[in-house]
């Protein structure tokens, strides 16, 4: 079973687009991990049917008992985080600002403080047609973004494509290239990063990639909307050869894009043959770089 | 005054907006820029300005004092984030888990973990006439984002009264980092793209905006693509629509290669002007 994760750096770039098509293409050996955990958007094109839901806890956040509390303050000089706030006269935990480090469960004199577990979003496994399950999640609004969540979903997707005897466990990454990217990397075998001709496209790849050589994964890439900027397609090109990233292929501009995301499918279920033909070379290399890795 | 642009979906325009609002108000008044996607912090590749100050800054960790330490474990027991590890007679630390809360140090009955500075990332400020940009920007492999956005935020207050208007580049999504970005702000301009994950990634971002209590408008990018579906969510919930940007290819070409806009045509010049004086009289904030 190997792993497949499809990263930006930047947003925008037509990732999640392209994973949902390279997803339908690999058909029938292929678990989907939907691992945007912060703002998840590929079930607005799998449509998966939700099946089977878990909570998530991460963390801890802390709690004070207002009647045993005698409000000497020694939680609040401690706090690095500011997450105690003086409440009509109470000390009371700003659960936003709480990291859940239990430092001022440790030192309150009265053992008013306590710990509870955090629950932080929720993870699902779907059924999205053609046998093929999905494994998602999302992050509840202002939860740490620590990547506990991604690796909880790429666990799982690993644990079904295990069990159920699947080649490709597919993920659409997070963007970015903090935690949750970081998270999502960990025991890839091929990372396929999708960029845009423009300048802040070029900068992003270019720190995502910083990130993804230390891990040491083979590397491809795909640039979407290369008829944007010519000139910055052809640079693109040549940092791909000079850092031994695979050119997986260029993709035109299309409204298509956009047109087959508003009627909520995937480019293979939409009337442009040009386009879907290029996704299925595309996918045609990328599934042949994976067999022989 | 603080304005963040942010947005929930990434790539909808947060940084098109921000340069271009930063270089459009610094035509008539001083103006203060702060790229706070630390992770990917590309607002610098649109502005041209001279750097006046570099700073590095830092995460405090524990470090293992040997000599001090009596090996109770005890520190291994105070942390929740697993970054302090007792294996066999040495104390390991993972200072890349670290929350900076300081307990396992200032609980050490032998003071055998001092904190010391771990760099997380450098804060470049630049200047020209009215605008001011100042990028900040995440060491590569770091998780502490939300620790590099608090202390720049903590550099711009230094140097910056509250009569000063001052725009956040927040980073993209709903969690931690954005929070950290947002909580303080005067007003939130939220950036959005007419399609199904624009208007799906924009409620959680309006979800986040309200548990914060913070004030918002949206501005909606690439208008005439996708539908009319975010137009109508925001009318029945009374969300301002500030202003619309056309989807014009012209707009994608000039800023694929690092250009501004705001001046490439009357209309979009007007888009701006909207936008500024929709943020400069915003009746909430001349009472600020």
């Amino acid at each position: 079973m190997k792993e497949i994760v499809i990263i930006s750096g930047k947003g925008g770039t037509g990732k999640t687009s392209l994973t949902a098509s390279f997803i339908q293409l690999a058909k029938n050996k292929v678990v989907a991990a939907d691992c945007d955990v912060d703002a998840a958007d590929l079930h607005l094109l799998l449509h998966p049917d939700f099946d089977q839901r878990k909570d998530f806890y991460s963390g801890y956040k802390a709690k004070i008992d207002a009647d045993t509390c005698i409000q000497c303050g020694k939680c609040a000089e401690k706090c690095r985080f500011d997450a105690i706030d003086l409440i009509e006269e109470k000390h009371t935990i700003n659960a936003i600002s709480c990291e859940g480090c239990g430092y001022c469960a440790v030192i309150c004199p009265t053992s008013s403080i306590t710990m509870y577990d955090d629950l932080v979003g929720e993870s699902y496994i779907s059924e999205i047609g053609d046998g093929c399950k999905m494994v998602h999640a999302s992050l509840h609004i202002g939860a740490g973004n620590s990547g506990k969540l991604v690796a909880h979903v790429k666990k799982t997707a690993n644990d079904i494509a295990n069990e159920t005897n699947k080649d490709l466990v597919i993920i659409d990454g997070p963007p970015g290239i903090g935690c949750p990217v970081i998270s999502s990397l960990t025991g890839a075998n091929l990372v396929i990063l999708v960029t845009e001709p423009s300048v802040s496209g070029i900068h992003d790849l270019k720190r995502v990639f910083a990130l993804v050589k230390k891990f040491r994964i083979p590397c491809a890439c795909i640039i979407n909307k290369y008829d944007i900027n010519f000139l910055k397609t052809r640079q693109i090109e040549e940092y791909l050869k000079e850092e031994g990233i695979t050119h997986i292929s260029n993709i035109a501009y299309r409204n298509s894009f956009s047109e087959a995301l508003t009627q909520g499918k995937t480019i293979l279920e939409y009337s442009d043959e040009q386009l879907i033909e290029k996704l299925k070379l595309s996918w045609q290399k990328i599934d042949s770089l994976i067999m022989n890795i | 005054m603080i304005v963040a642009i942010a947005s929930g979906k990434g790539g909808t325009g947060k940084t098109t907006v921000s340069t271009n609002l930063l270089a459009y108000i610094s035509t008539f008044q001083k103006v203060v820029l702060v790229d706070l996607d630390v992770e990917e912090p590309n607002s610098g590749l649109f502005l041209n300005a001279t750097k006046t100050n570099e700073e590095d800054k830092f995460a405090m960790v524990p470090a293992w004092d040997e000599n001090k330490c009596t090996n109770c474990g005890e520190c291994q027991g105070h942390c929740n984030f697993n970054a302090i590890i007792q294996l066999g007679e040495t104390i390991m630390i993972f200072p890349e888990l670290c929350h900076s809360c300081f307990a396992c140090s200032e609980l050490c009955n032998e003071n055998a973990l001092p904190m010391v500075p771990q760099k997380i990332g450098t804060i470049r400020h630049y200047e020209k006439d009215n605008l001011t940009f100042i990028e900040s920007r995440l060491k590569i492999g770091l998780e502490q984002s939300t620790s590099l956005i608090e202390q720049t935020k903590k550099y711009v207050n230094e140097r910056f009264g509250k009569e000063t208007l001052v725009i956040y580049d927040a980073p993209p999504g709903t969690s931690c980092p954005v929070i950290e970005a947002t909580k303080n702000v005067d007003y939130v301009v939220l950036v959005t793209e007419p399609t199904p994950f624009g208007l799906h990634d924009l409620k959680l971002a309006v979800e986040t905006m309200k548990l914060l209590g913070k004030d918002f408008g949206v501005i909606i990018n690439r208008d005439g693509m996708g539908n009319k579906d975010l137009e109508e969510y925001c009318q029945k919930n009374h969300i301002p629509i500030i202003t619309r940007i056309p989807n014009h290819r012209i707009i994608a070409k000039l800023y694929s290669e690092g250009k501004l806009i705001y001046k490439h045509s009357t209309e979009l010049k007007r888009k701006f002007e909207n936008i500024a004086s929709h943020l400069i009289s915003y009746p909430n904030l001349v009472e600020k």
